[in-house]
């Protein structure tokens, strides 16, 4: 009983930690620019992706993960110079279907440049399962899980202690206001784009030896990382990495002891309950509508 | 001051004149007793009430930031108070939503405009005979007669109240694309569309050249002949004492003063707070 | 439509004016439905047309969402799968016949959205997005894994239907009555967008706060457009089960869903006819992508970016802006 519930716990954590990744990603770029990035889960399969062709051509794999996070950082700025700049001041509807545009183009791009099929990376730590508690744990969760805490503890250092993280914040706070102070905001806006391409494809890398990885897993990770940002509140990043633990543990522990044709389903049960409960996320900015 | 006289009595001192007759009073129509708030800890508004009569304009003046525009969003159903009732027509609305309130007769414009700018002129004052129309969602959507007639009527409605504020030659410009003192008007016919009988107006001339000012300024005192009671928020104090009946004054949440314009304005502690000496000078010529 | 911008010069003007934009749209799109056969090679053209009518039919309740109410969806394809298996089930399980099915699906969504609609439409922009999004993956995942009920993931067989024995089938025939129906649910839709309700949903759209002072109820407005454009899905849905003989968990997948929204955006969110014109871009785009082979989603995907940074109005207004800066 408890080996199965440390079972569920790690998987859920191991599946929420990607979650939380992809979440943070939207937030980012939501926080700087009011855009919902619908490509977001196209960066996690360039991640994936990359390196696998890469690793397959002989590269090394630290260095297949950094050239596809390299990839991937460069896709997301492109995007951002290419798709959403020129369609400044577009409304937020508009600039989502600019993002699945985006996204169905990566998806193409990748399915003629690469191929339909499934991929697995070898893990990064030997595929052996180790027992703890009665519970069979991959080691790859482990990475996983690492490189998660890897990311959310830079994320934090930099937008806690270093000046240009303190402009991305007053940003997101209010971009006039940051602009008024000196805040080079098309920048900042340029660096979310690329910081949530790096972190997503950092995602995509860690989860492939688990998951698989093909041209076309973005599309059901950037759901599931929208639903998480959701969950925790648009705009707050730890409600992002809180939003997609929790969606992850869910996910689990459905599919674990109700059934797993409809762990999605209990997962967004529950954000609906959450959002009729706090129609702001659980750590959105409560608003007071002003008039 | 006789204050329980039936209202058929009552609204017979309302002769269109700027200045109301001291003997005969409206019925109250509005009241809000001891209303409080507080946002994030911050007591904004405590202890303040006031009572709105038909067809008397009751002005409510204090400084900026005195929870004028608070006490609006609180009265009209927008935020609910943490202490407080509100009646009006002599029935507790304390919990009322803002639609159920614009049922019953109470009808606001806003400070900072809250136009329908995806729509024209005349589709802004369409929009605020909503509760006048009668018509089926049945008969909307298959065009059937008494939806075309409620339309028809509707339109004509519009056109004659923004004739009444002078915009019936921008009836069909989009409301983005009108000046600022035009859209003070605008929202003022779009509330009087409702067919109010308490008119709030948060500052309606705010913004406006002395023209346009004293345009609105005959508007308020038409409206208020008709028996409506009007509650208006304004800093044009010539304007306050020239037309209204009834002043409150606020300051920092809380009743500063509360009378005649004479007596607000020799009220020394309304002087400091808020009237300073330029604005004692500028009332005493009004 | 686009008369609504245009200012006049004359003020008494607007109603009869108002009248013949209407019209005008309403008589452009029976003039393309009635003379787009005479240009199609084969009769494998009149399926394709009749598919865009029933997408366009589908895209247009959205647009009444979307764009006169300003409520996002992004789960619609979940009525659009009602409406499909109502026709698949209601023969098998209750002996209906087929063509039943279609209003009682229509029936069974509406009170679906009734009930969902509540709480659903209390949420705001990007919440009531992940919210409607959830309801929809909830439906695919229903008709996807209840594989007694529904037949799973292949989806399942759809009776053909007869009129008085006369068996409903061929291309053509799918052609002319979808496009009626497709006709007639442009007419409601903008019967709805020039009524007093659809005024209220347009206010609501613009302010909340201000259509609230002036009397609308806002909640009771947002969930009468969703329950209209849930019944337009179900019975696009239907339609689409009637003309493919089959209903699949793909007609209400996610995927589904964003082709509908991008639909209703790439027309012209304001706009009836646009949405009618999105759906036939988003139909009949892939079908003639299929010439670039592999490379037909990367070229769709480009097409869609292209279209929403130079026309971000969409194409209905967009090019009626076009045409009057030329005029």
């Amino acid at each position: 009983m408890l080996a199965e519930l440390l079972q569920f716990l790690v998987s859920g954590l191991t599946v929420g930690a990607v979650y939380a990744l992809v979440a943070l990603g939207f937030t980012l770029i939501y926080n700087a620019s009011d855009v919902v990035n619908f490509a977001q889960g196209e960066f996690v399969m360039l991640g994936g992706m990359v390196t696998v062709f890469a690793f397959a051509a002989g590269v090394p794999l630290p260095l297949a993960a950094a050239l596809a996070i390299a990839v991937a950082v460069i896709v997301g700025l492109l995007l951002h110079r290419l798709a959403i700049e020129p369609a400044r001041g577009a409304s937020a509807v508009t600039l989502i279907i600019i993002t699945i545009g985006a996204s169905i183009f990566l998806r193409g791009i990748a399915q003629i440049v690469f191929d339909k099929r499934f991929h697995q990376l070898p893990a990064f730590s030997g595929a052996d399962p180790i027992l703890v508690a009665g519970a069979a744990i991959l080691p790859q969760s482990f990475w996983v899980l690492g490189g998660a805490l890897i990311v959310f503890a830079g994320l934090f250092l930099f937008l806690e202690r270093t000046l240009l993280g303190k402009a991305v914040l007053a940003t997101a706070a209010n971009r006039l206001a940051a602009r008024l102070v000196g805040v080079d905001t098309s920048f900042v806006l340029a660096l979310s784009f690329g910081l949530s391409a790096a972190i997503g494809a950092f995602a995509g890398i860690l989860i492939t030896p688990i998951t698989l990885t093909s041209f076309d897993v973005g599309t059901l990770l950037a759901l599931k990382g929208f639903a998480a940002a959701m969950l925790g509140g648009m705009g707050s990043p730890l409600g992002a990495v809180i939003g997609g633990l929790l969606l992850g543990l869910l996910e689990s522990f459905a599919a674990g002891t109700l059934s797993s044709a409809y762990k999605d389903a209990v997962a967004f049960i529950v954000i609906l309950g959450v959002l009729f409960v706090m129609p702001q996320g659980l750590f959105g900015r409560r608003s007071v509508e002003r008039v | 001051m006789n204050a329980t006289r039936p209202i058929a009595e009552a609204t017979e001192g309302r002769e269109g004149v700027n200045r109301p007759r001291e003997d005969v009073r409206g019925a109250v129509l509005l009241t809000a007793a001891d209303i409080g708030i507080s946002f994030g800890g911050l007591r904004a508004l405590d202890g303040v009430g006031f009572s709105a009569r038909a067809g008397e304009i009751l002005a409510i003046i204090g400084p900026n930031g005195a929870g004028k525009t608070t006490l609006f969003n609180i009265v009209t159903g927008l935020y609910r108070a943490s202490s407080g009732r509100i009646a009006l027509d002599g029935q507790d609305v304390t919990e009322a939503p803002p639609h159920a309130l614009a049922a019953r007769g109470l009808s606001r414009t806003f400070q900072n405009l809250q136009v329908f700018f995806r729509m024209t002129a005349l589709e802004n004052v369409m929009a605020g005979r909503h509760l006048q129309e009668r018509s089926s969602l049945l008969g909307d959507l298959f065009r059937l007669p008494a939806s075309r007639r409620a339309n028809a009527a509707t339109r004509d409605a519009a056109m004659a109240l923004l004739a009444e504020v002078g915009l019936a030659d921008k009836a069909d410009l989009p409301a983005g694309s009108l000046p600022y003192g035009a859209l003070k008007r605008l929202e003022i016919a779009r509330a009087l569309a409702t067919q109010p009988r308490v008119l709030m107006l948060d500052e309606p001339a705010a913004g406006c050249n002395p023209v346009e000012t004293e345009e609105i300024d005959h508007l308020i005192v038409q409206v208020a002949a008709r028996g409506v009671a009007v509650v208006l928020i304004e800093h044009d104090m010539k304007l306050v004492m020239r037309i209204s009946r009834h002043v409150v004054v606020l300051n920092q949440g809380r009743m500063l003063a509360e009378g005649t314009p004479e007596e607000v304005r020799t009220n020394p502690e309304v002087i400091a707070a808020y009237l300073g000496t330029h604005g004692a000078r500028e009332a005493s010529l009004a | 439509m686009d008369a609504k911008a245009e200012p006049l010069p004359v003020a008494a003007a607007p109603p009869r004016f108002r009248l013949n934009a209407r019209w005008t749209t309403l008589l452009v799109l029976a003039a393309v439905i009635a003379t787009i056969p005479w240009f199609f090679p084969s009769g494998f053209y009149f399926r394709v047309a009749a598919l865009v009518w029933v997408t366009a039919l589908a895209a247009v309740g959205l647009q009444i969402l979307m764009g006169q109410a300003g409520q996002v969806s992004l789960g619609h394809a979940g009525f659009v799968g009602i409406g499909a298996y109502a026709t698949a089930l209601g023969p098998r399980y209750l002996g209906l016949d087929v063509l039943l099915c279609l209003p009682l699906g229509a029936a069974v969504a509406a009170a679906v959205a009734f009930l969902v609609g509540r709480p659903i439409l209390r949420l705001k922009g990007h919440y009531l997005a992940v919210a409607t999004l959830g309801f929809g993956m909830l439906v695919a995942m229903v008709l996807g894994n209840e594989v007694w009920l529904t037949g799973g993931p292949d989806g399942i067989n759809v009776q053909r239907p007869e009129i008085l024995g006369w068996r409903i089938r061929g291309g053509e025939t799918w052609y002319w009555i979808t496009g009626a129906i497709l006709l007639v649910g442009v007419w409601i839709a903008l019967n709805l967008q020039d009524s007093p309700s659809g005024r209220a949903l347009a206010a609501l759209h613009d302010s909340e706060v201000a259509a609230r002072t002036v009397g609308i109820d806002v909640a009771r407005h947002k969930l009468r457009a969703f329950v209209i454009s849930a019944v337009y899905a179900a019975v696009a849905g239907g339609l689409l089960a009637l003309l493919n003989g089959r209903a699949s968990p793909d007609f209400a997948g996610f995927l589904a869903s964003v082709e509908y929204v991008t639909m209703v955006v790439i027309g012209g969110l304001a706009s009836v006819p646009g949405a009618v014109a999105g759906a036939a871009l988003l139909v009949l785009l892939p079908q003639v992508l299929t010439v670039f082979h592999d490379y037909e989603h990367a070229v769709l995907g480009l097409l869609i970016m292209l279209f929403m940074i130079f026309l971000r109005a969409g194409i209905v207004p967009g090019l009626a802006a076009l045409l009057r800066r030329r005029s």
